[in-house]
Protein backbone atom coordinates (compact mmCIF):
# COMPACT_ATOMS: atom_id res chain seq x y z
CA UNK A 1 0.00 0.00 0.00
CA UNK A 2 1.52 3.26 -1.06
CA UNK A 3 0.44 6.78 -0.31
CA UNK A 4 0.35 8.43 -3.73
CA UNK A 5 -2.61 10.49 -2.63
CA UNK A 6 -1.47 11.21 0.91
CA UNK A 7 -1.81 14.91 1.75
CA UNK A 8 1.92 15.02 2.53
CA UNK A 9 2.99 13.49 -0.80
CA UNK A 10 3.78 15.50 -3.91
CA UNK A 11 1.85 12.74 -5.71
CA UNK A 12 2.60 11.65 -9.28
CA UNK A 13 5.53 13.54 -10.81
CA UNK A 14 6.97 13.55 -14.31
CA UNK A 15 10.65 14.04 -15.05
CA UNK A 16 11.53 16.85 -17.47
CA UNK A 17 14.53 17.27 -19.73
CA UNK A 18 16.48 20.48 -20.26
CA UNK A 19 18.69 20.55 -23.35
CA UNK A 20 21.73 22.85 -23.40
CA UNK A 21 23.46 23.56 -26.68
CA UNK A 22 26.01 26.02 -25.31
CA UNK A 23 29.24 24.28 -24.29
CA UNK A 24 29.94 23.85 -20.57
CA UNK A 25 33.53 24.62 -19.56
CA UNK A 26 34.83 21.91 -17.23
CA UNK A 27 37.36 22.07 -14.40
CA UNK A 28 39.66 19.69 -16.24
CA UNK A 29 40.17 22.35 -18.93
CA UNK A 30 37.90 20.66 -21.45
CA UNK A 31 34.28 21.24 -22.22
CA UNK A 32 31.06 19.42 -22.89
CA UNK A 33 29.84 20.76 -26.25
CA UNK A 34 26.22 20.07 -25.41
CA UNK A 35 24.39 18.26 -22.66
CA UNK A 36 21.04 17.55 -21.17
CA UNK A 37 19.87 17.47 -17.59
CA UNK A 38 16.87 15.51 -16.42
CA UNK A 39 15.04 17.05 -13.48
CA UNK A 40 11.82 17.13 -11.51
CA UNK A 41 10.13 20.04 -9.78
CA UNK A 42 7.66 20.04 -6.91
CA UNK A 43 5.54 22.97 -5.79
CA UNK A 44 5.01 26.25 -7.66
CA UNK A 45 7.50 28.98 -8.46
CA UNK A 46 6.10 32.14 -6.90
CA UNK A 47 5.52 35.42 -8.74
CA UNK A 48 8.86 36.98 -7.84
CA UNK A 49 10.64 33.65 -8.42
CA UNK A 50 12.21 33.76 -4.99
CA UNK A 51 11.07 30.44 -3.50
CA UNK A 52 13.21 27.90 -5.38
CA UNK A 53 15.08 25.24 -3.43
CA UNK A 54 17.72 23.14 -5.17
CA UNK A 55 18.23 19.56 -4.00
CA UNK A 56 21.74 18.22 -4.66
CA UNK A 57 21.95 14.45 -4.71
CA UNK A 58 24.51 12.11 -3.23
CA UNK A 59 26.56 9.34 -4.84
CA UNK A 60 23.76 7.08 -6.00
CA UNK A 61 20.98 9.67 -6.09
CA UNK A 62 19.12 11.24 -8.99
CA UNK A 63 16.36 13.63 -9.98
CA UNK A 64 13.55 11.58 -8.48
CA UNK A 65 13.67 12.97 -4.94
CA UNK A 66 9.97 12.91 -4.05
CA UNK A 67 6.61 11.53 -5.12
CA UNK A 68 5.84 8.67 -7.50
CA UNK A 69 6.19 8.19 -11.22
CA UNK A 70 2.92 6.31 -11.64
CA UNK A 71 0.01 4.84 -9.72
CA UNK A 72 1.80 1.50 -9.86
CA UNK A 73 5.08 2.92 -8.56
CA UNK A 74 5.78 1.23 -5.25
CA UNK A 75 8.61 3.37 -3.92
CA UNK A 76 8.68 7.15 -3.66
CA UNK A 77 11.66 9.37 -4.49
CA UNK A 78 14.79 9.06 -2.39
CA UNK A 79 14.11 12.03 -0.09
CA UNK A 80 10.33 11.73 0.10
CA UNK A 81 10.46 11.82 3.91
CA UNK A 82 11.67 15.39 3.72
CA UNK A 83 10.07 16.89 0.60
CA UNK A 84 6.33 17.41 0.22
CA UNK A 85 3.35 19.42 1.47
CA UNK A 86 3.94 20.24 5.17
CA UNK A 87 7.20 18.32 5.20
CA UNK A 88 10.47 20.05 6.19
CA UNK A 89 11.02 21.18 2.60
CA UNK A 90 7.42 22.26 2.27
CA UNK A 91 6.17 22.23 -1.31
CA UNK A 92 3.30 24.50 -0.27
CA UNK A 93 5.95 27.15 0.27
CA UNK A 94 8.83 26.20 -1.98
CA UNK A 95 9.44 25.38 -5.62
CA UNK A 96 11.74 22.41 -5.32
CA UNK A 97 14.16 21.47 -8.10
CA UNK A 98 15.86 18.07 -8.09
CA UNK A 99 18.09 16.98 -10.96
CA UNK A 100 20.26 14.12 -12.03
CA UNK A 101 23.81 15.41 -12.11
CA UNK A 102 25.99 15.36 -15.20
CA UNK A 103 27.79 12.04 -15.45
CA UNK A 104 24.80 10.35 -13.84
CA UNK A 105 23.01 7.37 -15.26
CA UNK A 106 19.37 8.34 -14.88
CA UNK A 107 18.86 10.43 -17.99
CA UNK A 108 21.31 13.32 -17.76
CA UNK A 109 24.30 13.38 -20.11
CA UNK A 110 26.75 10.82 -18.80
CA UNK A 111 28.86 7.79 -19.66
CA UNK A 112 25.83 5.82 -20.85
CA UNK A 113 24.77 8.49 -23.36
CA UNK A 114 26.03 9.13 -26.90
CA UNK A 115 29.27 11.02 -27.44
CA UNK A 116 28.38 13.27 -30.39
CA UNK A 117 31.99 13.17 -31.62
CA UNK A 118 31.99 9.39 -32.12
CA UNK A 119 28.33 8.50 -32.32
CA UNK A 120 28.98 5.86 -29.67
CA UNK A 121 28.31 5.72 -25.94
CA UNK A 122 30.87 7.70 -23.96
CA UNK A 123 31.80 4.93 -21.52
CA UNK A 124 34.95 5.71 -19.59
CA UNK A 125 35.87 8.43 -22.14
CA UNK A 126 33.30 10.68 -20.47
CA UNK A 127 35.12 13.74 -19.14
CA UNK A 128 36.33 13.68 -15.56
CA UNK A 129 34.00 15.84 -13.47
CA UNK A 130 34.43 17.74 -10.25
CA UNK A 131 31.78 18.95 -7.80
CA UNK A 132 32.29 22.43 -9.22
CA UNK A 133 31.20 21.22 -12.66
CA UNK A 134 27.96 19.96 -11.20
CA UNK A 135 27.39 23.28 -9.47
CA UNK A 136 28.04 25.17 -12.73
CA UNK A 137 25.65 22.94 -14.66
CA UNK A 138 23.03 23.32 -11.91
CA UNK A 139 23.38 27.11 -12.29
CA UNK A 140 22.65 26.69 -16.02
CA UNK A 141 19.53 24.72 -15.12
CA UNK A 142 18.39 27.57 -12.86
CA UNK A 143 18.91 30.03 -15.73
CA UNK A 144 16.83 27.73 -17.92
CA UNK A 145 14.06 27.66 -15.30
CA UNK A 146 14.17 31.43 -14.84
CA UNK A 147 15.43 31.26 -11.26
CA UNK A 148 17.97 33.96 -10.47
CA UNK A 149 18.34 33.31 -6.76
CA UNK A 150 17.71 30.17 -4.72
CA UNK A 151 15.86 30.46 -1.43
CA UNK A 152 18.06 27.56 -0.35
CA UNK A 153 20.45 24.96 -1.63
CA UNK A 154 20.21 21.66 0.20
CA UNK A 155 22.24 18.48 0.13
CA UNK A 156 23.34 15.45 2.12
CA UNK A 157 26.72 13.72 1.86
CA UNK A 158 28.14 14.40 -1.63
CA UNK A 159 25.09 16.65 -2.06
CA UNK A 160 26.23 18.70 0.92
CA UNK A 161 29.55 19.26 -0.83
CA UNK A 162 27.69 20.69 -3.81
CA UNK A 163 25.56 22.85 -1.52
CA UNK A 164 28.67 24.29 0.17
CA UNK A 165 30.38 24.84 -3.19
CA UNK A 166 27.30 26.77 -4.34
CA UNK A 167 27.72 29.28 -1.52
CA UNK A 168 31.31 30.00 -2.61
CA UNK A 169 30.85 30.00 -6.39
CA UNK A 170 27.49 31.79 -6.53
CA UNK A 171 27.16 33.58 -3.18
CA UNK A 172 24.61 36.05 -4.57
CA UNK A 173 22.39 33.29 -5.87
CA UNK A 174 21.94 31.45 -2.55
CA UNK A 175 19.65 32.55 0.30
CA UNK A 176 20.44 29.71 2.70
CA UNK A 177 22.39 26.47 2.75
CA UNK A 178 21.61 23.14 4.40
CA UNK A 179 24.52 20.69 4.71
CA UNK A 180 23.63 17.25 6.07
CA UNK A 181 26.15 14.51 6.96
CA UNK A 182 28.85 16.01 4.80
CA UNK A 183 32.48 17.11 4.93
CA UNK A 184 34.82 19.73 3.48
CA UNK A 185 36.99 16.92 2.18
CA UNK A 186 37.08 13.15 2.38
CA UNK A 187 39.36 11.49 4.88
CA UNK A 188 42.05 9.10 3.78
CA UNK A 189 39.90 6.24 5.10
CA UNK A 190 37.02 7.40 2.91
CA UNK A 191 39.22 7.52 -0.17
CA UNK A 192 40.47 4.05 0.71
CA UNK A 193 36.92 2.68 0.73
CA UNK A 194 36.26 4.31 -2.63
CA UNK A 195 39.47 2.81 -3.97
CA UNK A 196 38.38 -0.68 -2.94
CA UNK A 197 35.02 -0.10 -4.60
CA UNK A 198 36.66 1.05 -7.84
CA UNK A 199 39.07 -1.89 -7.78
CA UNK A 200 36.13 -4.25 -7.49
CA UNK A 201 34.67 -2.74 -10.66
CA UNK A 202 37.86 -2.44 -12.68
CA UNK A 203 38.90 -6.04 -11.92
CA UNK A 204 35.63 -7.44 -13.11
CA UNK A 205 36.39 -9.10 -16.52
CA UNK A 206 33.14 -7.58 -17.78
CA UNK A 207 34.44 -4.04 -17.19
CA UNK A 208 36.28 -3.84 -20.52
CA UNK A 209 38.00 -0.62 -19.50
CA UNK A 210 34.63 1.06 -19.19
CA UNK A 211 33.47 0.16 -22.69
CA UNK A 212 31.32 -2.78 -21.70
CA UNK A 213 28.27 -1.38 -23.53
CA UNK A 214 29.77 -2.19 -26.94
CA UNK A 215 30.13 -5.84 -26.01
CA UNK A 216 26.64 -5.83 -24.54
CA UNK A 217 27.91 -6.61 -21.10
CA UNK A 218 27.96 -5.13 -17.60
CA UNK A 219 30.41 -5.50 -14.69
CA UNK A 220 27.65 -6.67 -12.37
CA UNK A 221 29.93 -8.59 -10.04
CA UNK A 222 32.28 -5.67 -9.53
CA UNK A 223 29.56 -3.06 -9.18
CA UNK A 224 27.59 -5.14 -6.73
CA UNK A 225 30.72 -5.75 -4.66
CA UNK A 226 31.47 -2.03 -4.72
CA UNK A 227 27.96 -1.32 -3.48
CA UNK A 228 28.19 -3.93 -0.75
CA UNK A 229 31.38 -2.37 0.59
CA UNK A 230 29.90 1.12 0.48
CA UNK A 231 26.63 -0.03 1.99
CA UNK A 232 28.37 -1.41 5.07
CA UNK A 233 30.07 1.93 5.58
CA UNK A 234 26.73 3.73 5.38
CA UNK A 235 25.30 1.68 8.24
CA UNK A 236 26.37 1.50 11.86
CA UNK A 237 27.36 -1.57 13.82
CA UNK A 238 24.31 -0.89 16.04
CA UNK A 239 21.77 -0.86 13.26
CA UNK A 240 23.18 -3.95 11.57
CA UNK A 241 23.07 -5.73 14.92
CA UNK A 242 19.47 -4.66 15.44
CA UNK A 243 18.33 -5.49 11.96
CA UNK A 244 20.17 -8.75 11.30
CA UNK A 245 21.96 -9.81 14.46
CA UNK A 246 23.53 -13.20 13.89
CA UNK A 247 20.36 -14.72 12.52
CA UNK A 248 20.81 -17.54 10.06
CA UNK A 249 19.02 -17.38 6.75
CA UNK A 250 18.60 -21.15 6.76
CA UNK A 251 20.08 -24.25 8.34
CA UNK A 252 21.51 -24.27 11.83
CA UNK A 253 24.79 -23.49 13.53
CA UNK A 254 25.82 -27.14 13.82
CA UNK A 255 25.72 -28.02 10.17
CA UNK A 256 25.60 -24.75 8.28
CA UNK A 257 23.88 -24.86 4.92
CA UNK A 258 26.80 -24.50 2.53
CA UNK A 259 24.85 -21.87 0.71
CA UNK A 260 26.26 -18.56 -0.51
CA UNK A 261 24.67 -16.76 2.35
CA UNK A 262 24.11 -18.43 5.62
CA UNK A 263 23.56 -15.32 7.73
CA UNK A 264 20.70 -12.89 7.20
CA UNK A 265 23.09 -9.99 6.79
CA UNK A 266 24.80 -11.78 3.89
CA UNK A 267 21.54 -12.29 2.10
CA UNK A 268 20.62 -8.65 2.63
CA UNK A 269 23.93 -7.37 1.31
CA UNK A 270 23.84 -9.62 -1.73
CA UNK A 271 20.38 -8.41 -2.55
CA UNK A 272 21.42 -4.77 -2.14
CA UNK A 273 24.48 -5.29 -4.35
CA UNK A 274 22.60 -7.16 -7.06
CA UNK A 275 19.76 -4.64 -7.21
CA UNK A 276 22.18 -1.76 -7.41
CA UNK A 277 24.29 -3.43 -10.11
CA UNK A 278 21.22 -3.74 -12.33
CA UNK A 279 20.05 -0.16 -11.84
CA UNK A 280 23.31 1.77 -11.78
CA UNK A 281 26.09 2.41 -14.25
CA UNK A 282 29.63 1.36 -13.37
CA UNK A 283 31.19 4.33 -15.20
CA UNK A 284 28.98 6.71 -13.24
CA UNK A 285 30.07 4.99 -10.04
CA UNK A 286 33.73 5.51 -10.99
CA UNK A 287 33.11 9.14 -11.90
CA UNK A 288 31.09 10.02 -8.80
CA UNK A 289 33.52 8.41 -6.35
CA UNK A 290 36.39 10.25 -8.02
CA UNK A 291 34.54 13.55 -7.68
CA UNK A 292 34.04 12.75 -4.00
CA UNK A 293 37.71 11.92 -3.49
CA UNK A 294 38.92 15.10 -5.18
CA UNK A 295 36.48 17.45 -3.50
CA UNK A 296 38.36 19.87 -1.26
CA UNK A 297 36.35 22.92 -0.33
CA UNK A 298 39.33 25.08 0.61
CA UNK A 299 42.04 23.96 -1.81
CA UNK A 300 41.86 27.04 -3.97
CA UNK A 301 41.52 29.28 -0.91
CA UNK A 302 45.05 28.55 0.37
CA UNK A 303 43.67 25.45 2.11
CA UNK A 304 41.97 27.78 4.54
CA UNK A 305 38.29 26.92 5.04
CA UNK A 306 37.71 30.21 6.86
CA UNK A 307 38.94 32.10 3.82
CA UNK A 308 36.73 29.89 1.65
CA UNK A 309 33.58 30.51 3.70
CA UNK A 310 34.28 34.24 3.91
CA UNK A 311 32.97 34.26 0.31
CA UNK A 312 29.62 32.82 1.40
CA UNK A 313 26.82 35.23 2.23
CA UNK A 314 24.01 33.08 3.60
CA UNK A 315 23.01 31.37 6.85
CA UNK A 316 23.82 27.66 7.18
CA UNK A 317 22.21 24.68 8.84
CA UNK A 318 24.73 21.88 9.44
CA UNK A 319 23.56 18.48 10.66
CA UNK A 320 25.43 15.31 11.55
CA UNK A 321 24.40 11.95 13.00
CA UNK A 322 25.95 10.37 16.06
CA UNK A 323 26.67 6.95 14.55
CA UNK A 324 27.78 8.17 11.10
CA UNK A 325 31.37 7.02 10.75
CA UNK A 326 31.65 7.63 7.00
CA UNK A 327 30.98 11.38 7.40
CA UNK A 328 31.49 11.65 11.12
CA UNK A 329 30.14 14.47 13.33
CA UNK A 330 33.74 15.70 13.60
CA UNK A 331 33.72 16.55 9.87
CA UNK A 332 30.55 18.59 10.38
CA UNK A 333 32.08 20.35 13.39
CA UNK A 334 34.99 21.39 11.16
CA UNK A 335 32.50 22.99 8.77
CA UNK A 336 30.83 24.76 11.70
CA UNK A 337 34.12 25.98 13.10
CA UNK A 338 35.13 27.46 9.74
CA UNK A 339 31.72 29.10 9.30
CA UNK A 340 31.87 30.63 12.78
CA UNK A 341 35.35 31.97 12.20
CA UNK A 342 34.20 33.40 8.87
CA UNK A 343 31.37 35.15 10.73
CA UNK A 344 28.59 33.31 8.95
CA UNK A 345 25.35 32.57 10.82
CA UNK A 346 25.28 28.84 11.45
CA UNK A 347 23.18 26.36 13.36
CA UNK A 348 24.52 22.92 14.10
CA UNK A 349 23.01 19.80 15.63
CA UNK A 350 24.38 16.31 16.08
CA UNK A 351 21.31 14.11 15.80
CA UNK A 352 21.01 10.92 17.81
CA UNK A 353 20.48 8.08 15.38
CA UNK A 354 21.46 4.44 15.08
CA UNK A 355 21.38 4.49 11.31
CA UNK A 356 24.91 5.66 10.52
CA UNK A 357 25.38 7.71 7.36
CA UNK A 358 22.05 6.50 5.95
CA UNK A 359 20.30 8.48 8.71
CA UNK A 360 20.21 11.53 6.46
CA UNK A 361 17.63 9.78 4.25
CA UNK A 362 15.49 8.32 7.03
CA UNK A 363 12.70 9.66 9.24
CA UNK A 364 13.92 11.12 12.52
CA UNK A 365 11.76 13.48 14.60
CA UNK A 366 14.59 15.70 15.82
CA UNK A 367 16.25 16.01 12.40
CA UNK A 368 12.84 16.73 10.90
CA UNK A 369 11.99 19.36 13.52
CA UNK A 370 15.19 21.35 13.07
CA UNK A 371 15.11 21.05 9.29
CA UNK A 372 11.46 22.17 9.19
CA UNK A 373 12.06 25.10 11.50
CA UNK A 374 15.13 26.30 9.58
CA UNK A 375 13.25 26.07 6.26
CA UNK A 376 10.27 27.91 7.78
CA UNK A 377 12.62 30.75 8.67
CA UNK A 378 13.88 30.73 5.08
CA UNK A 379 10.27 30.94 3.83
CA UNK A 380 9.47 33.75 6.27
CA UNK A 381 12.53 35.73 5.22
CA UNK A 382 11.27 35.56 1.61
CA UNK A 383 8.06 37.23 2.65
CA UNK A 384 10.17 39.82 4.48
CA UNK A 385 12.04 40.57 1.26
CA UNK A 386 8.90 41.07 -0.77
CA UNK B 1 11.21 39.72 31.65
CA UNK B 2 14.13 38.26 33.58
CA UNK B 3 15.89 41.11 35.35
CA UNK B 4 19.34 39.56 35.03
CA UNK B 5 18.89 39.58 31.25
CA UNK B 6 17.95 43.28 31.32
CA UNK B 7 21.08 44.12 33.28
CA UNK B 8 23.30 42.09 30.94
CA UNK B 9 21.70 43.82 27.99
CA UNK B 10 22.68 47.21 29.36
CA UNK B 11 26.32 46.10 29.72
CA UNK B 12 26.92 45.20 26.08
CA UNK B 13 28.42 47.78 23.72
CA UNK B 14 26.49 48.45 20.48
CA UNK B 15 26.98 46.11 17.51
CA UNK B 16 28.84 43.49 19.49
CA UNK B 17 29.60 39.95 18.42
CA UNK B 18 28.12 37.95 21.28
CA UNK B 19 28.58 34.28 22.21
CA UNK B 20 26.05 32.87 24.69
CA UNK B 21 27.34 29.81 26.56
CA UNK B 22 24.45 27.58 27.55
CA UNK B 23 21.98 29.82 25.74
CA UNK B 24 18.91 27.85 26.84
CA UNK B 25 15.78 28.76 24.91
CA UNK B 26 17.52 31.78 23.38
CA UNK B 27 15.65 34.47 25.36
CA UNK B 28 18.77 36.57 25.88
CA UNK B 29 19.99 36.13 22.30
CA UNK B 30 16.59 37.10 20.91
CA UNK B 31 16.69 40.26 23.02
CA UNK B 32 20.27 41.05 21.99
CA UNK B 33 19.50 40.41 18.33
CA UNK B 34 16.75 43.00 18.65
CA UNK B 35 19.38 45.41 19.98
CA UNK B 36 21.42 44.91 16.81
CA UNK B 37 24.06 42.52 18.15
CA UNK B 38 25.24 39.47 16.22
CA UNK B 39 24.70 36.42 18.41
CA UNK B 40 25.52 32.76 18.43
CA UNK B 41 24.66 30.38 21.24
CA UNK B 42 26.05 27.08 22.46
CA UNK B 43 23.58 24.62 23.94
CA UNK B 44 23.46 20.94 24.73
CA UNK B 45 19.74 20.36 25.30
CA UNK B 46 17.84 19.21 22.20
CA UNK B 47 14.56 20.95 23.10
CA UNK B 48 16.35 24.23 23.78
CA UNK B 49 18.19 23.95 20.45
CA UNK B 50 14.89 23.41 18.67
CA UNK B 51 13.39 26.46 20.41
CA UNK B 52 16.36 28.60 19.36
CA UNK B 53 16.00 27.47 15.74
CA UNK B 54 12.25 28.19 15.94
CA UNK B 55 13.23 31.75 16.87
CA UNK B 56 15.61 31.95 13.92
CA UNK B 57 18.67 32.12 16.16
CA UNK B 58 22.11 30.71 15.45
CA UNK B 59 22.80 27.87 17.84
CA UNK B 60 25.53 25.25 17.96
CA UNK B 61 25.13 21.92 19.73
CA UNK B 62 28.21 21.82 21.93
CA UNK B 63 29.28 20.59 25.36
CA UNK B 64 30.91 23.41 27.32
CA UNK B 65 32.84 20.90 29.39
CA UNK B 66 34.89 20.11 26.28
CA UNK B 67 36.04 23.73 26.10
CA UNK B 68 35.71 26.09 23.16
CA UNK B 69 38.45 24.75 20.84
CA UNK B 70 36.41 25.83 17.82
CA UNK B 71 36.71 29.51 18.74
CA UNK B 72 39.81 31.62 18.21
CA UNK B 73 41.28 33.88 20.89
CA UNK B 74 39.30 37.10 21.38
CA UNK B 75 37.05 36.39 18.39
CA UNK B 76 34.00 37.64 20.33
CA UNK B 77 33.33 41.08 21.77
CA UNK B 78 31.31 39.56 24.57
CA UNK B 79 30.79 36.07 25.91
CA UNK B 80 27.83 35.66 28.24
CA UNK B 81 26.98 32.77 30.51
CA UNK B 82 23.78 32.99 32.53
CA UNK B 83 22.64 30.33 35.03
CA UNK B 84 25.13 27.88 33.55
CA UNK B 85 28.31 28.15 35.65
CA UNK B 86 26.86 25.86 38.32
CA UNK B 87 26.02 23.18 35.73
CA UNK B 88 29.46 22.65 34.18
CA UNK B 89 32.05 20.13 35.33
CA UNK B 90 34.98 22.55 35.36
CA UNK B 91 33.75 26.07 36.18
CA UNK B 92 37.34 27.38 36.46
CA UNK B 93 38.33 26.09 33.03
CA UNK B 94 35.10 27.33 31.48
CA UNK B 95 35.74 30.83 32.90
CA UNK B 96 39.24 30.86 31.44
CA UNK B 97 37.94 29.67 28.07
CA UNK B 98 35.22 32.32 28.22
CA UNK B 99 37.79 35.07 28.57
CA UNK B 100 40.16 33.54 26.05
CA UNK B 101 37.43 33.71 23.40
CA UNK B 102 35.79 36.96 24.54
CA UNK B 103 37.31 40.38 25.04
CA UNK B 104 34.87 40.65 27.93
CA UNK B 105 32.54 38.29 29.71
CA UNK B 106 29.32 38.39 31.65
CA UNK B 107 28.54 35.64 34.13
CA UNK B 108 25.30 35.30 36.09
CA UNK B 109 24.77 32.56 38.65
CA UNK B 110 22.55 31.74 41.65
CA UNK B 111 24.16 32.76 44.93
CA UNK B 112 24.35 29.78 47.23
CA UNK B 113 25.33 32.08 50.10
CA UNK B 114 21.76 33.48 50.17
CA UNK B 115 20.13 33.35 53.59
CA UNK B 116 17.46 30.89 52.41
CA UNK B 117 20.13 28.39 51.43
CA UNK B 118 21.90 28.96 54.74
CA UNK B 119 18.62 28.47 56.61
CA UNK B 120 17.83 25.25 54.74
CA UNK B 121 21.24 23.80 55.37
CA UNK B 122 21.93 25.38 58.78
CA UNK B 123 18.58 24.95 60.52
CA UNK B 124 16.78 22.23 58.61
CA UNK B 125 19.94 20.32 57.76
CA UNK B 126 18.72 19.70 54.22
CA UNK B 127 20.09 20.66 50.84
CA UNK B 128 18.17 23.74 49.67
CA UNK B 129 15.23 23.33 47.32
CA UNK B 130 13.39 26.44 46.19
CA UNK B 131 11.64 28.05 43.29
CA UNK B 132 15.04 29.11 41.98
CA UNK B 133 16.69 25.78 42.64
CA UNK B 134 13.86 23.30 42.26
CA UNK B 135 15.94 20.14 41.92
CA UNK B 136 16.69 17.43 44.46
CA UNK B 137 20.36 16.93 45.22
CA UNK B 138 20.54 13.57 43.42
CA UNK B 139 18.84 14.69 40.27
CA UNK B 140 20.06 18.15 39.36
CA UNK B 141 21.99 19.65 36.49
CA UNK B 142 23.51 22.01 39.06
CA UNK B 143 26.64 20.34 40.33
CA UNK B 144 28.89 23.27 41.27
CA UNK B 145 27.07 25.79 43.43
CA UNK B 146 29.12 28.67 44.79
CA UNK B 147 28.61 31.82 46.82
CA UNK B 148 29.45 35.36 45.79
CA UNK B 149 32.57 35.21 47.96
CA UNK B 150 33.61 31.90 46.38
CA UNK B 151 33.24 33.32 42.90
CA UNK B 152 35.22 36.45 43.69
CA UNK B 153 37.97 34.34 45.25
CA UNK B 154 38.12 32.18 42.11
CA UNK B 155 38.38 35.29 39.92
CA UNK B 156 41.26 36.54 42.07
CA UNK B 157 43.00 33.15 41.86
CA UNK B 158 42.59 33.07 38.07
CA UNK B 159 43.74 36.67 37.57
CA UNK B 160 40.30 37.70 36.31
CA UNK B 161 39.29 41.32 36.96
CA UNK B 162 35.74 42.16 37.95
CA UNK B 163 34.59 45.20 36.00
CA UNK B 164 31.00 45.38 37.25
CA UNK B 165 28.88 43.55 39.76
CA UNK B 166 25.13 43.57 40.25
CA UNK B 167 23.37 41.48 42.86
CA UNK B 168 19.59 41.12 42.86
CA UNK B 169 17.03 39.44 45.09
CA UNK B 170 14.35 36.92 44.27
CA UNK B 171 12.17 39.58 42.66
CA UNK B 172 15.12 40.74 40.61
CA UNK B 173 15.47 43.96 42.56
CA UNK B 174 18.56 45.57 43.88
CA UNK B 175 18.11 47.39 47.19
CA UNK B 176 20.12 48.39 50.25
CA UNK B 177 20.08 44.80 51.55
CA UNK B 178 21.48 43.25 48.39
CA UNK B 179 23.98 46.11 48.09
CA UNK B 180 25.23 46.08 51.66
CA UNK B 181 25.14 42.32 52.24
CA UNK B 182 25.04 40.76 48.78
CA UNK B 183 26.28 37.34 49.84
CA UNK B 184 23.47 37.06 52.38
CA UNK B 185 20.56 38.69 50.56
CA UNK B 186 21.42 38.31 46.88
CA UNK B 187 19.69 35.56 44.89
CA UNK B 188 21.42 36.11 41.58
CA UNK B 189 24.87 37.62 41.06
CA UNK B 190 25.85 39.13 37.74
CA UNK B 191 29.43 40.01 36.90
CA UNK B 192 31.16 41.69 34.02
CA UNK B 193 34.71 40.31 33.88
CA UNK B 194 37.91 40.71 31.90
CA UNK B 195 41.33 39.14 31.72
Amino acid sequence: MTDHNAPTSVGIVTPQVAQFNEPLALSNGGELPQYQLVYETYGELNADKSNAVLICHALSGHHHAAGYHSEEDKRPGWWDHYIGPNKPIDTNKFYVIALNNLGGCHGSTGPNTINPATGKLWGSDFPVLRVRDWVNSQAKLLDYLGVEKLAAVVGGSLGGMQAMRWTLEYPDRVGACVVVASAMQLSSQNIAFNNIARSAISRDPEWHDGHFYSVDSKPRTGLSLARKIAHVTYLSDDVMGERFGRELKSGDFTLGTRSDYEFQVESYLDHQGATFAEAFDANTYMLMTRALDYFDLAREYDDDPVKAFSHAKCPFLVISFTTDWRFSPERSREIVQALLAAGRPVTYADIDSNFGHDAFLLPNPRYEGLFRSFMNNVANSLRGDA
Amino acid sequence: MRVDLEIIRSWIAPNSRVLDLGCGDGSLMAMLRGDGHTCVGLEIDADNIQTCVDKGLSVIEQDLDLGLPNFADKCMDMVVMTQTLQAVHYPDKVLLELLRVGREGVVAFPNFGNWRCRYYLGFRGRMPVSKFMPYSWYDTPNIHFCTILDFEQLCADLGISIVERMVVDEQGHSDWLTSSMPNLFGTTAIYKIRK
